[in-house]
């Protein structure tokens, strides 16, 4: 997806990457950096919570918008509120991804 | 606050990501310089859950991705600004869709910008967002070479100023 921004932003149209794993994105050189600690699949927050939500798309605004250089990174200092041992479960498939499966097939019986 | 970028990653997927710098050729910097006042911009949204819209649009290729699982659907789908949530589906194998389809803001949040548009806080939205697979092959080819060049058509022809990217 960073590279995807990066593709769009050499067209000549800016763009802001919000995203759980902000570290990776400034590796993969994205223009403008939203970080938001929370778990994948929720950018922009808590299913239902307007307000959490509201906090993240207002400041990737204001980053787009306003970043004066290449590599701009600001994170949301929103802590998620679900333990973490639920919260890392509960983004999971229930079912392995094909590729997840793939790779504990091709694993060495212990 | 310093976001932890691996806070709810399985340890063991950590070294797939964590230090491997740029993509060869993606070194450089790019910059598109935002020009416009917010409050006079048109702003285009992207996901990379797989939504679709259930009522008019094919799923993205998961059967494909189940019998070859290096390969992800490289294509895209438009979402209209007001697509009705229950029509709104999620094609991605790597995360648990509930709270997506139970808010699919929380991947495309096209209300809530939306709402900032009433408030004159953003100048106007684009009619369409755009939606796709976040998971692809290692090369990026199908991105790179078919939708890509249809994305930037779309966005241009929307008029975006500027476009919010998130990541599943």
């Amino acid at each position: 997806m960073p590279v995807l921004a990066r593709w769009i932003e050499a067209a000549g149209i800016p763009t802001v990457v919000v995203t759980v794993m902000p570290a990776v994105a400034e590796d993969r050189r994205a223009p403008r950096i939203v970080g938001v600690e929370f778990p994948f699949g929720h950018a922009f927050g808590m299913p239902g919570d307007k307000t959490m939500q509201r906090r993240v798309l207002e400041l990737a605004l204001q980053v787009l918008a306003g970043s004066g250089a290449f590599g701009t990174r600001v994170d949301v200092d929103i802590e998620w509120p679900v333990p973490l041992r639920d919260a890392y479960k509960a983004w999971q498939p229930k079912v392995a991804s094909p590729i997840v499966r793939k790779l504990l097939t091709s694993l060495p019986p212990r | 606050m310093i976001v932890d970028s691996y806070r709810f990653l399985p340890r063991s997927f950590r070294p797939l990501y964590e230090g491997r710098g740029p993509f060869p050729g993606e070194e450089a910097p790019v910059w598109a310089p935002f020009e416009k006042r917010l409050a006079g911009a048109r702003i285009a949204l992207l996901t990379s859950a797989g939504l679709y819209v259930r009522s008019t649009q094919p799923s993205f290729d998961l059967d494909r991705e189940q019998s070859h699982p290096e390969w992800g659907d490289p294509s895209w789908r438009s979402i209209p600004a007001g697509a009705d949530v229950a029509d709104i589906g999620v094609a991605h194998l790597h995360i648990n869709d509930e709270d997506i389809k139970a808010d699919p803001e929380i991947a495309l949040p096209a209300r809530l910008l939306q709402q900032l548009v009433d408030e004159r806080a953003v100048g106007s939205a684009t009619a369409e967002h755009l939606s796709v697979m976040g998971y692809q092959e290692r090369s990026l080819d199908g991105w790179r070479n078919e939708t890509l060049p249809e994305l930037i058509a779309k966005l241009r022809d929307q008029q975006a100023d500027g476009l919010v990217l998130a990541p599943a």
